[in-house]
């Protein structure tokens, strides 16, 4: 498994035992910071020796080489601190939680004293197992930038108990900012995202852990559909319905179902409804508008004001609106959002799509316009432009 | 998280804080205390995990444009040299917020200036388009 049949060590079956192996000398009460940079070390071994010299278990032979580097470590600081006649600190006591380890450690790395930068890098390296390289690629940023992005969060973390269980709204929120980041270099953050995802749902029976497997596979799924062969955008109407991947459709909507029987709706169940909504249309024209429409009331009725705590949602649900009482009602929905959202693309985008369904090419064309103007994506900003000029002629 | 550009200018922008001469006229050790504060901002920047990229442009510029086939290229040093935008250098950032670059920049324009109080300076705070293509579907 570990082994390719041309010999070449197989990274993504090696990546998949760092977080047992971690989560095993945290729970050792080894310290969090010390531990991950030792698993580091140990797969940089690996990588190097067993192409030529395979162990029988590869688990076991990273948690044996990582306590080693440990015990390295402590014997230089202890050294350093004979040296500095400092005081020895008791060995901490090993917790004896028994939970899963890939929780576990998203509830290390998710803490809610991080900030999400910090908190999506740490889980990215600590959970996912990719190299600080690999994820500096993926946000465009300098290695020496994420390393030390890493390194502070790890401090941050230094000296907390870990084995008290997380806050899993925050696992959850991480998660999906992985999956909004996209997919840029040489790592797919979607797919990682529902990687973890889906270790995630192995471990915790919260609906919402399974709501959210299901948003990430039921919106993965068009992603054949989502570019031209030129890579410009294609809006969700006129996508190549043939090319979205069926299988994960499928999945997500098995996912979801079995999420929403428990009956403990939360926002990921709905979105996650939605998608699976527009997934099942077998054209545009056939879209379940009605029915979507339910969903959002659902969903905005989760916050207590949402035009100010869920905007976002708010303007889903306009274009739903739009599609069933008429573009007019839908504009107008958009206009208690001008406030929150008139500054953002989204708002002006949206207004634009229901300009056009109200059969006005010239409004239209000024709100794409506008949203041009305020797009924070190279594609996206083509994209609207090309609504634009679209609408005028 | 959005990447934003700093850019500070020779000259340009909206109407200065105080009236300051030239750098080439400040005491020696203002302009020391002013290069220092910009190394420091680097660091600093590097320190937090927010650091892309920092640069300095010499003020000396050109414009250039297609002369039309079979042509040189066409440049001039422009016609307005004295009252157009002049950008002197930039830090790339990388953030969780747009205030969060605000805050940055306000503490890039809080460097030391002749007599070693605050220069006040404008600084140009500008949003990086991404280019990563997204994952989930817009209007």
């Amino acid at each position: 498994m570990i082994h390719e049949p041309t010999g070449r060590l197989d990274e993504g079956a090696l990546r998949v035992l760092v977080p047992r192996v971690l989560a095993g000398l945290v729970r050792r009460g080894e310290d969090f910071d010390a531990s991950e940079d030792a698993v580091q070390e140990a797969l940089l071994e690996a990588m190097r020796t067993w192409p030529e010299h395979p162990p029988r278990d590869p688990g076991a032979w990273l948690t044996t080489v990582a306590t080693r580097r440990l015990v390295d470590a402590r014997r230089s600081e202890a050294a350093r601190r004979r040296r500095e006649e400092a005081t020895y600190a008791e060995p901490r006591p090993a917790a004896t939680d028994d939970g899963d380890d890939a929780l576990f450690l998203l509830f290390c790395c998710c803490h809610p004293d991080l900030a999400p930068a910090s908190q999506v890098a740490l889980t990215l390296r600590a959970v996912g197992g990719l190299s600080t390289r690999e994820i500096a690629d993926a946000f465009y940023v300098p290695e020496a930038t994420m390393a030390q992005r890493i390194s502070r969060a790890k401090r941050a973390l230094h000296g907390r108990r870990l084995c008290r269980p997380g806050d899993l709204a925050v696992v959850l929120r991480v998660l999906y900012l992985i999956y909004t980041a996209g997919h840029a270099g040489r790592v797919d953050l979607a797919g990682e995202a529902i990687r973890l995802a889906r270790q995630l749902t192995l471990a915790t029976e919260e609906p919402e852990a399974r709501g959210l497997l299901a948003l990430m596979l039921l919106n993965h799924a068009r992603l054949p559909a989502r570019l031209d062969s030129d890579g410009r955008i294609v809006t969700l109407d006129r996508q190549d319905r043939g090319r979205w991947d069926r299988r994960e459709i499928a999945e997500g909507v098995r996912v979801l179902q079995s999420a929403l029987a428990v009956q403990r709706p939360g926002r990921y169940q709905l979105e996650a409804a939605i998608a699976a909504l527009h997934d099942d249309a077998a054209s545009a024209e056939e879209t379940d508008w009605p029915q979507i429409l339910a969903w959002y009331d659902d969903l905005v009725a989760l916050t207590d004001d949402p035009v100010r705590q869920d905007p976002a949602a708010m303007l889903g649900r306009a274009v739903a609106v739009g599609h069933v009482l008429g573009a007019a009602a839908g504009l107008r929905e958009t206009d208690r959002l001008r406030e929150v959202l008139g500054e953002r693309h989204r708002w002006h985008a949206v207004r634009g799509h229901l300009h056009e369904l109200s059969g006005d090419p010239s409004a239209a064309a000024a709100a794409y316009a506008e949203a041009a103007r305020r797009a924070t994506n190279v594609a996206e900003r083509d994209h609207l432009v090309r609504q634009a000029a679209r609408a005028r002629h | 998280m959005p990447k934003y550009l700093l850019l500070k200018h020779y000259r340009g922008g909206p109407e200065p804080h105080h009236p300051f001469p030239p750098m080439d006229q400040w005491e020696p050790e203002d302009v020391e205390a002013h290069i220092a504060f910009q190394r420091h901002v680097s660091e600093l920047l590097k320190e937090n995990g927010e650091y892309v990229d920092a640069q300095a442009l010499t003020p000396a510029r050109t414009w250039v444009r297609y002369g039309g086939p079979d042509a040189a290229p066409v440049t001039t040093d422009g016609p307005h040299p004295e009252t157009s935008d002049l950008i002197a250098g930039w830090y790339m950032i990388d953030v969780e917020s747009r205030e969060r670059a605000v805050d940055l920049a306000a503490y890039v324009s809080s460097e030391p200036g002749p007599g070693g109080g605050p220069l006040y300076e404008w600084i140009d705070v500008r949003e990086v388009m991404s280019d990563a293509p997204r994952t989930t579907d817009q209007a």
